[in-house]
């Protein structure tokens, strides 16, 4: 399979396993002698050639620990790591055509952005000439002609961040390996260098493999990504999918806000599948939803999925409907925030567009009736039995998880 | 305090008044009475008298003490060489593999300081005594000639000088080395840096050849086969231990370590008149040894200042020198800019 850019096999990293980890882990904050961390734990994952793949996941899920396994920084205690099909588990990183951005973009200080760019050429003994082409090309790439003969020092965030960037891509590896490579940028640059990393991916054709604790970046870049929690990947997929349709409890509150609700089965009609959540009311999901999903169920809505009507008002027909008191309201200027509480008190957070609704008279009101509405395509279904998936989430299960 | 905001650029140098003054009165002033004293002519009994025309002194003293002269710039330059040999490896160590034994390191390389400067020397006269612990047992065993000796020669002057100025040496290169960031070296194997193999057993097997070459003139030892154990040494570590990534990375932002810490051993030892009195001869004298004596011996004070102040310049000028060659901004920005 050519098309497989790098492939992890029960690939396993555990500090304090062995002699080595057990003098590591006594470094760790928490962690008492003898204990052993699992940080990474039996993942297997195909990154395909030229994608954009995320791994995504709160801190300490183990997502460094990966990328420097792939890097070659640290020994996995078993599995197998393999990079355009050959086996480079054992191998050192400078054997490996494979180059790394780091969290801190870790530039050398005492040489030029010239000579850091330069630096892997000149390890691998390029021709001088052809150093100098490649390493303006690449500045010319990443938008810093002319900042040649400049120190690390005498650089700004986002200019370091692009240098760490063309010091790696300049060796033409076959994987690029980013660890929270804009976690030190503000705001609006981030935003800025996200879309100018997507650009110069598919400019450049390198399969990315991108680290991030922050979902709208990984959302926004992405092909594809993995949800990492606790040393394993929840879901992996594309991101709509994985906004839309959240296998677990966990990826539904990981990525955007989610409503959750706790749920029975209750028979199935026509391609669609009953519930009944804990107020008594009767939802609809069509089938499809439940695939794969183990019994013990809670059904999902996003907040903007939610439209909601006056209790007096014709509701569409097939739409799943549930009564409610709006308990809070913020005003966001695009949209505003409602927060719903149900008959059996779950809150339900609601965003409305300002199109209908949109001066202060107009819009919903603390203690206001209102029924909720929503498409049952719009639904989707997460296992609601696994006490490590409500583990992962701080915020109690029932209210609306924000990442 | 309308004053300091006003002027901020008052409140450096008031800061800097303590320093200047303590320097004016404990340096400055004495400096100067030395430097009028070496234009003296008369003797103690006779009672001293200034004149320009006495600066003959300085081309007289020099004349006559050259070879002293010599003898302290190379001793102090083998100490210095062997101090870096024996501290580099040492704070790398502790800087990079010691976890937590760190401080306890740290420690221990000064604690020497505490026992004082002079039995510490004294101690080595004890080791080093012919038939001493060290000596003694391998010439009963027939390993060593009788008549072999380390004390009252060059090696074990140096020797001393080494082991006495070690933590001037170890430390400030550990506190570098310390600041390097660990991802930089990760960087650099992440960008192909490997071992260094064959570029790196020439350069090593090059400078290990010329350090021991230069090492065994110093000591009056045959040069050609220990250049060849020196060559053959630097070549297997270079090309062995040495990683591409330390000579591209460590080494380079090591060096304001490697600068102040050979200073502070070369600039002290070329002064220093303890060593040589305790563990060496009239052979192995020293410029601090003869300076002390013409001063404190002979009374001799026009000539002592004298050659304390030729040293003085000697050594500025040396320094200058080296930070030029270095590269000044090499020295005082180790960490970019
Ligand atoms: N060198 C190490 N020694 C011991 N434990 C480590 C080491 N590096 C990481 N860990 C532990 O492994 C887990 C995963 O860490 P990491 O991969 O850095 O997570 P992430 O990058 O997702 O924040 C954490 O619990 C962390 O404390
Ligand atoms: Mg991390």
């Amino acid at each position: 399979m050519a098309d497989v850019a790098v492939r992890l096999t029960q690939l396993t990293k555990r500090f304090g396993g062995d002699a080595t980890g057990r003098r590591v882990a006594k470094f760790v904050d928490g962690a008492t002698p003898g204990d052993s961390i699992l940080a990474v734990d039996h993942i297997d994952l195909e990154v395909r050639d030229r994608e954009f793949f995320s791994l995504l996941g709160p801190s300490g899920c183990g997502k460094t620990t990966t990328l420097r396994m792939i890097g070659g920084f640290e020994q996995p205690t078993s599995g197998r790591i393999e990079l355009a099909g050959e086996d480079v588990t054992w191998l050192p990183p400078y054997q490996r055509n494979v180059n790394t951005v780091f969290q801190n973009y870790a530039l050398f200080p005492h040489l030029t952005v010239f000579e850091n760019v330069a630096f892997g050429l000149r390890r691998r003994k390029v021709a001088d000439g052809e150093v100098r082409t490649r390493v303006t090309e690449m500045l010319a790439l990443v938008e810093l002609p002319g900042y040649e003969r400049r120190k690390p020092g005498q650089l700004s965030g986002g200019q370091a961040q692009r240098v760490a960037l063309a010091r790696a891509l300049v060796n033409k590896p076959a994987v690029l390996l980013l660890d929270e490579p804009l976690g030190a940028l503000d705001l609006k640059l981030r935003k800025q260098m996200q879309v100018e990393l997507k650009r110069i991916q598919q400019e450049v054709g390198i399969t990315f493999i991108y680290v991030t604790h922050d979902q709208e970046e990984a959302m926004t870049m992405s092909d594809r990504i993995a949800v990492m929690s606790r040393g394993r990947y929840e879901q992996l997929g594309d991101p709509e999918v994985l906004y839309e349709h959240p296998k677990t409890r966990f990826v539904a509150g990981f990525l955007g806000v989610s409503n959750l609700l706790p749920a029975t089965r209750a028979g199935s009609v026509n391609g669609y599948a009953g519930f009944r959540l804990g107020s008594g009311t009767a939802v609809r999901v069509p089938l499809t939803l439940l695939e794969g999903r183990a019994a013990g169920y809670a059904v999902g809505v996003r907040p903007e999925k939610i439209r909601l009507f006056e209790p007096k008002d014709e509701v569409p027909a097939g739409l799943n409907q549930a009564p409610g008191v709006i308990s809070d309201a913020s005003y966001l200027g695009v949209s505003t925030q409602y927060i719903v509480t149900l008959a059996d008190g779950h809150r339900v957070t609601v965003y409305e567009q300002n199109v209908q609704r949109a001066t202060k008279a107009e819009l919903w009101a603390s203690g206001e009736q209102v029924v909720l509405a929503w498409a049952p395509e719009h639904c989707f279904v997460v296992e609601d039995g696994g006490a490590t998936d409500t583990a992962s989430i701080e915020t109690p299960s029932p209210e609306p998880v924000v990442a | 305090m309308t004053i300091f905001r006003h002027r901020p650029g008052l409140v450096p140098l008031l800061l800097l008044v303590p320093g200047i003054a303590w320097l004016a009165v404990f340096y400055v002033y004495p400096a100067f009475q030395m430097f009028l004293s070496s234009f003296w002519s008369g003797s103690l009994e006779r009672g001293f008298s200034f004149s320009l025309a006495n600066w003959t002194t300085y081309g007289a003293a020099l004349d006559r003490y050259k070879e002293q002269f010599l003898r302290s710039i190379l001793y102090a330059t083998a100490a210095t060489i062997l101090t870096f040999l024996v501290s580099y490896p040492l704070a790398w160590t502790i800087a990079f593999k010691a976890g937590r034994w760190k401080n306890v390191l740290v420690f221990l390389v000064i604690a020497p300081f505490f026992t004082s400067f002079l039995l510490r020397t004294v101690s080595w006269k004890i080791l080093l005594g012919d038939d001493g612990i060290a000596l003694g047992p391998l010439k009963q065993l027939g390993l060593l000639p009788d008549e072999f000796r380390v004390l009252a020669t060059p090696i074990a002057v140096v020797f001393g000088i080494t082991y006495n100025f070690l933590p001037f040496m170890t430390l400030p290169i550990y506190v570098s080395l310390e600041k390097i960031d660990v991802r930089l070296v990760e960087a650099a194997r992440d960008l192909y840096a490997g071992p260094w193999r064959r570029s790196g057993a020439i350069f090593g097997g090059v400078l290990g050849g010329i350090v021991a070459a230069v090492l065994a003139w110093i000591f009056e030892l045959p040069v050609v086969p220990l250049a060849a154990v020196g060559a053959l040494a630097g070549a297997m570590i270079a090309g062995l231990l040495i990683s591409e990534a330390f000579v591209r990375v460590t080494l380079p932002l090591s060096m304001p370590g490697v600068f102040a810490g050979s200073l502070l051993v070369v600039i002290p030892a070329i002064g220093d008149y303890v060593n040589a009195t305790l563990l060496g001869t009239t052979s192995t004298t020293m410029i601090g040894n003869v300076i002390q004596s013409r001063y404190l011996v002979s009374n001799d004070y026009p000539t002592a200042a004298a050659l304390s102040f030729i040293m003085m310049a000697g050594i500025l000028l040396a320094v200058a020198a080296y930070a030029r060659a270095l590269g000044t901004e090499n020295l005082t920005a180790g960490r970019g800019l």
